[in-house]
């Protein structure tokens, strides 16, 4: 009973980006072996792993941010909504403009708040005018929980905020190109604890709008803010399945391991 | 005594002072260096020191006073009458030395002091006698100034003799109270090692004293210029015609204007090839593209500037008179501001793109993937992300290239020509500050003039503008490196 | 922003159109700068090469006693009475001589152009042989003299028959009288080594000048150059890296440094005429004030690359050295300096090879007076390349354009050198720590 009650939720949840057989090399360095994932819509879907397992190399994969490592090579299939993102007719700004991502440490560029968050819909073109393009800022803003902070000062340095409101405006940044999928490389890694919970807080509303992959080191937060959770080990994807199931009863003992402390 | 002999005795003396003090030291412990407190040879380091230095500082204070006092005691001799129309004492003073220095020709020629006595007597011959020396003394000799040539001798020599007497006296001195302070606990080391770092403060000095001499010199004589040329007809005329007869005209502005003019189009040649080329090796060349290109670009900055000034005279005036000048019947000449400025343009391009790729290299990756990663190109991202960021670092890297420009000499003086010029026409051949620094002062120097003088005054503006721009350009660009650090 | 990732649409069509052309302008920059180096480079060396040649007359000289030695006691004093104008003559009279030995046609040719086959610099050669050798007298050798700068443009492609036809100094008769001369072996371009060692010549003799003089001067003024800067550049870098503490002093040495080495040169020249010429007296032209005013240019240019190299030794190193007893004075001087040392090398050759071709400042302390004799010490008058090359520049005659060139290409050689010599110390001793 339990299980059809999954099955149904896959099917209802479609699928956005899946992963067959993906290799990842960096020169003749077999960074990523084999992965078979797939992520869902409307979903928070977790990488953990020990460091150098190659979660966040996957995730770059996954909106081809690798293409700007010169020696770089990926295999095997990854398709956004069945279109494979490595077809050589695929332009990768296009697809970054669907697959937006957030980074490690707060990166907002040195402009105002505002120009950070209308950069994306200008470099685009996703708005016809100055009002329309106001009104993406405000609610990018709002849905990041940052427009009450900074309401009054949209024209300062968006380097003049705090460590947690800066990354909340990446957030916001990204997204403001209206992407499909959300892409966050251990995004609460340089905050403090009240600033995570904020961020956490956060990916957990954009759910109903995108689909999140989140790469975190923190198991806690894997388990707080993911429903589906993948584990990586060396490169390969050991464990993939329902967040809680993962964390209360792995099927594979390195998972175990890892959860309990033993690796990693 | 000459100097050099007196230098290798004193050195003689340092020496055999190194090996006594060495020795002594061995001797007061027995020959157990272990008891020592530094190691021997550090005991004869101190004597030789002390023996050496004051002696050599004594010379060098010696040789910078002694013309002073001399001139001092002569400079009586020389009635006010004596000094022609026209002319000053020191200018006379400055005959006296030359007629010395040729007295000591003749002497060096193995005439011997007989025949100088003899020539002192009948002064109308000393003009052939010293032409035959190599030594030409305009107009005729006057007695006096010859008493005061032979009276500027004889006290030289005098000086000299007493100076051996004085240093050798001091070394002699330093000597023996150096190796009577060796004992086994003398700190010989921490002495020696006093002095040494004494030594390295004095050489970072003489970046100091370099500096105070330029400014001291420059301002020494650009104030000489301003009491024979007033200042306002300088700052503020705008015709630049020097007359070696007296009545010139020296306004800077035309001279301002040709080097600005020169600089502004060797940058507009220079900032966007230098800029552009920098962005293509910064974000899109491949790392072996970079490792070539790169130090080819750079050849350009360790080429002399001779060369380019020869480039501009033989291959770039020609062609820019043949093809644009004449055609356009802008112009005949084949030194024009477009030709300095074109070549100058080609020589200033290494310093803006190497600055220019350090500073956009120290622009954070971060920032580079945070705008690749919303899906905008390389390009949208060097445009309104990578060169808004590195834009402070730019323009010092800009000041930099133009402080380059201005103070750029050799081809300015090959290629851009000589008339002084307010006009707008880029093929006109028009002049600069260093170029007329180097005709007011090239050749025989007056320093009494105001056309000589006048240089000066054109070297202090050029000093003050360059450092003007290298120190904006250096707090530009320091400021912007603390930014991302 | 819907729609498929495999087709592109409008926009970002257009965009990536604009990264194309962005890319593109920056190509061309690249090629830009590298087509200037070129081009530059070419003009130089086309424009140069040529003066490593030169066209030589051989013919056979009778020295006749009658003329130039007529007491006939070999006597130096009295021989050197006769002045280079009877040795001109004589030359003339010999290549007259031996035209018509071989029964050349002058075809037109005038005795001015005969005569003028030969440089006037010549007859001095000659005469210094003669001097030189006194037993030379009444004997026939055979001598090679310089042809003409025209004569030697002509078979440069300098001078052409129609352009001689306009030129006072040579004519289109006496150019192919020059054709015969080469068919019968008198006339011949060979390579030519007086370049290097000659000393300049007058305005009107290009065949003549050479670079000797400038060699030796701007090699005097690199030893001077060497001798001051590096101990003065090594110990003032030392203090200021490893012993100067923080305070307005050092800061005020280190701001200077960083100003000092962005002075224009031609500052520099001002200075040493004010100090080292009318303030100290020294002597114009000498390649002690060349050395000493590019000593003072060079400093803060050794003392950054030096301090850089002090700064990348590691302290691990500095606190071993202390950490066995020793005073900090011989940590740096026995272990720090000798690991630096390849940098410092480096830095102070790259150093020296601006020295060497700057102009600037030795125009103003008299480096371009016209000088004869080889310096004999480094208070005597002497020359420099760079200054050379200009002084060649503001010469009338058009051989002399060569002549600067070719200095140029000599120049460069050395700098050439001296810059390989700075990267293969560089990556043979570079240190990774």
């Amino acid at each position: 009973m339990k299980d059809l009650v999954m099955e149904t939720r896959v099917d209802v949840q479609t699928v956005k980006i899946e992963a067959r057989k993906a290799q990842v090399f960096y020169g003749t360095n077999h960074a990523i072996k084999d992965v078979d994932v797939d992520i869902l819509d409307k979903t928070v879907t977790a990488f953990i792993g020990p460091s150098g397992c190659g979660k966040s190399t996957f995730l770059r994969c996954l909106n081809r941010m690798n293409d700007t490592i010169a020696s770089c090579r990926v295999e095997g299939k990854i398709t956004l909504e069945g279109e494979d993102i490595y077809d050589p007719r695929v332009d990768p700004v296009q697809l970054r403009a669907k697959i937006g991502m957030v980074f490690q440490k707060p990166n907002p560029f040195p402009k105002s708040i505002y120009d950070n968050v209308a950069y994306g819909p200008k470099i685009h073109g996703l708005t016809r005018n100055k009002a329309e393009l106001d009104q993406v800022v405000e609610s990018c803003l709002r849905k990041a929980a940052l427009w009450n902070e900074v309401k009054d000062r949209l024209h300062a340095p968006g380097t003049g905020l705090s460590g947690g409101q800066q990354q909340r405006l990446c957030i916001a940044r990204a997204i403001a190109t209206s992407p499909e999928v959300l892409l966050m490389d251990e995004p609460c890694s340089a905050l403090d604890p009240i600033a995570t919970a904020q961020v956490e807080e956060l990916i957990d509303e954009l759910r109903s709008q995108f689909s999140v992959v989140i790469v975190t080191h923190s198991m806690q937060q894997a388990a707080r803010v993911s429903q589906k959770t993948a584990f990586f080990h060396l490169g390969n994807l050991v464990e993939f399945g329902e967040t809680s199931q993962i964390f209360t009863n792995p099927r594979d003992p390195r998972t175990e391991s890892y959860i309990t402390g033993r690796i990693g | 005594m000459s100097i050099g002999l007196l230098l290798l005795i004193i050195l003689g003396l340092g020496l055999a002072g190194w090996l006594v003090g060495r020795q002594r030291a061995v001797a007061s412990v027995a020959g157990d260096i272990r008891k020592l407190h530094s190691l021997p040879g550090y005991y004869g380091h101190t004597v030789f020191l002390m023996t050496t230095v004051p002696a050599f500082l004594l010379m060098i204070a010696w040789t910078l006073a002694q013309p002073v006092v001399i001139e001092s005691r002569i400079a009586d001799m020389i009635a006010t009458s004596d000094i022609p129309e026209g002319s000053s004492r020191g200018l006379v003073m400055a005959d006296v030395r030359r007629i010395a220095d040729g007295l000591d020709a003749v002497v060096a020629r193995g005439e011997g002091d007989a025949t100088l006595a003899a020539v002192g007597v009948e002064g109308a011959d000393i003009r052939a006698r010293l032409a035959e020396a190599g030594v030409a003394v305009g107009g005729e000799v006057k007695p006096s100034v010859l008493a005061a040539a032979l009276e500027y001798r004889a006290l030289s020599g005098t000086a000299l003799t007493a100076l051996a007497a004085v240093a050798l006296i001091l070394a002699l001195a330093g000597l023996g109270w150096s190796i009577s302070r060796i004992q086994g606990e003398y700190r010989a080391r921490n002495a020696t090692e006093a002095f040494v770092m004494w030594l390295l403060i004095g050489c970072s000095l003489i970046a100091v004293l370099t500096t105070v001499g330029i400014i001291a010199s420059l301002v020494f004589e650009t104030a000489h210029f301003f009491r024979l040329y007033p200042a306002a007809d300088f700052f503020f005329s705008a015709t630049w015609n020097p007359k070696f007869g007296g009545g010139s005209s020296l306004g800077i502005w035309p001279l301002v204007w040709g080097t600005l003019y020169v600089s502004a189009i060797s940058l507009v040649v220079a900032v966007p090839v230098g800029l552009m080329s920098a962005i293509y090796l910064a974000e899109y060349a491949s790392k072996r593209t970079r490792s070539w290109v790169k130090p080819a670009i750079e050849i350009l900055a360790g080429i002399p500037t001779i060369v380019y000034g020869l480039f501009a005279l033989i291959t770039v005036g020609p062609l820019l008179r043949d093809w644009f000048a004449q055609p356009l019947g802008l112009g005949s000449s084949s030194s024009s501001v477009m030709t300095a400025g074109l070549v100058m343009g080609i020589m200033v391009i290494p310093f803006v793109s190497s600055l220019s790729d350090d500073i956009i290299n120290a622009v954070p990756q971060s920032l580079r993937d945070g705008s690749l990663g919303l899906g905008a190109t390389s390009s949208e991202t060097v445009r309104q992300v990578v060169l808004p960021a590195a834009l402070p670092g730019i323009v010092g890297a800009v000041l930099l290239a133009a402080s380059r420009a201005i103070g750029e000499t050799m081809i300015v003086v090959m290629g851009a020509g000589a008339a002084a010029k307010l006009s707008l026409n880029p093929f006109e051949a028009m002049t600069t500050v260093t170029v007329k620094i180097v005709s007011q002062l090239t050749g025989d120097t007056e320093f009494a003039s105001p056309e000589t003088l006048v240089a000066f005054a054109l070297g202090l503006t050029l000093f003050t503008l360059t450092l003007g721009l290298n120190i904006l350009a250096l707090y530009i660009v320091r400021k912007y490196r603390e930014q991302y650090e | 922003m819907s729609g498929s990732l495999l087709t592109q649409d409008p926009r970002t069509k257009a965009r990536n159109a604009a990264e194309r052309r962005f890319r593109g302008y920056g190509l061309t920059a690249i090629v830009v700068a590298l087509l200037a180096l070129v081009w530059l480079l070419i003009s130089i060396f086309s424009a140069g090469l040529p003066a490593f040649r030169q066209t030589f007359l051989t013919f056979p000289v009778t020295l006749d006693e009658k003329v130039l030695d007529k007491s006939g006691t070999r006597d130096i004093a009295v021989m050197s009475k006769v002045t280079t104008v009877a040795f001109a003559k004589l030359l003339s009279q010999s290549i007259e001589a031996e035209i018509t030995a071989r029964g050349i046609d002058l075809g037109g040719a005038s005795a001015k152009d005969v005569t003028k086959l030969v440089s006037e610099e010549s007859a001095a050669t000659l005469r210094r042989m003669v001097l030189a050798d006194p037993a030379l007298v009444g004997t026939t050798i055979e001598f090679t003299a310089l042809a003409t700068g025209r004569i030697d443009g002509y078979y440069k492609g300098r001078v052409t028959m129609e352009s001689a036809a306009l030129d006072k100094n040579t004519s289109p008769e006496q150019l192919v009288l020059a054709d015969k001369l080469k068919e019968a072996g008198i006339l011949g371009t060979r390579l030519n080594s007086g370049f290097l060692t000659m000393p300049d010549a007058s305005d009107k003799r290009p065949e003549a000048a050479g670079l000797g003089i400038a060699v030796v001067g701007s090699f005097l003024m690199m030893v001077v150059v060497l001798v001051l800067s590096l101990p003065i550049g090594v110990a003032a870098s030392v203090y200021l890296e490893e012993f100067a503490p923080k305070n307005w002093l050092t800061d005020l040495i280190e701001v200077n440094i960083a100003n000092l080495a962005a002075v224009p040169s031609i500052v520099y020249g001002i200075l040493g005429l004010a100090i080292f010429i009318n303030f100290a007296g020294l002597p114009q032209s000498a390649p002690i004030v060349g050395g000493l005013v590019l000593t003072l240019m060079t400093l803060p240019r050794i003392i950054i690359p030096t301090r850089a190299a002090l700064k990348a030794v590691p302290p691990s190193i500095r606190d071993a050295a202390l950490g066995v007893g020793a005073s900090k004075l011989q940590t740096v001087l026995h272990h720090v300096l000798p690991l630096a040392m390849p940098g410092i090398l480096t830095g102070m050759i790259i150093g020296l090879a601006q020295a060497l071709g700057e102009t600037a400042p030795l125009l103003l302390i008299g480096m371009v007076a016209f000088v004869r004799d080889f310096p004999g010490g480094l208070f005597d008058p002497a020359a420099a390349l760079p200054v050379q090359v200009y002084n060649w520049t503001q010469r009338g005659d058009p051989g002399f354009v060569e002549r600067a060139s070719g200095a140029i290409i000599v120049l460069l050689l050395f700098l050439i050198v001296m810059n390989t010599v700075a990267i293969i110390l560089r990556r043979k001793f570079e240190r990774r720590w």
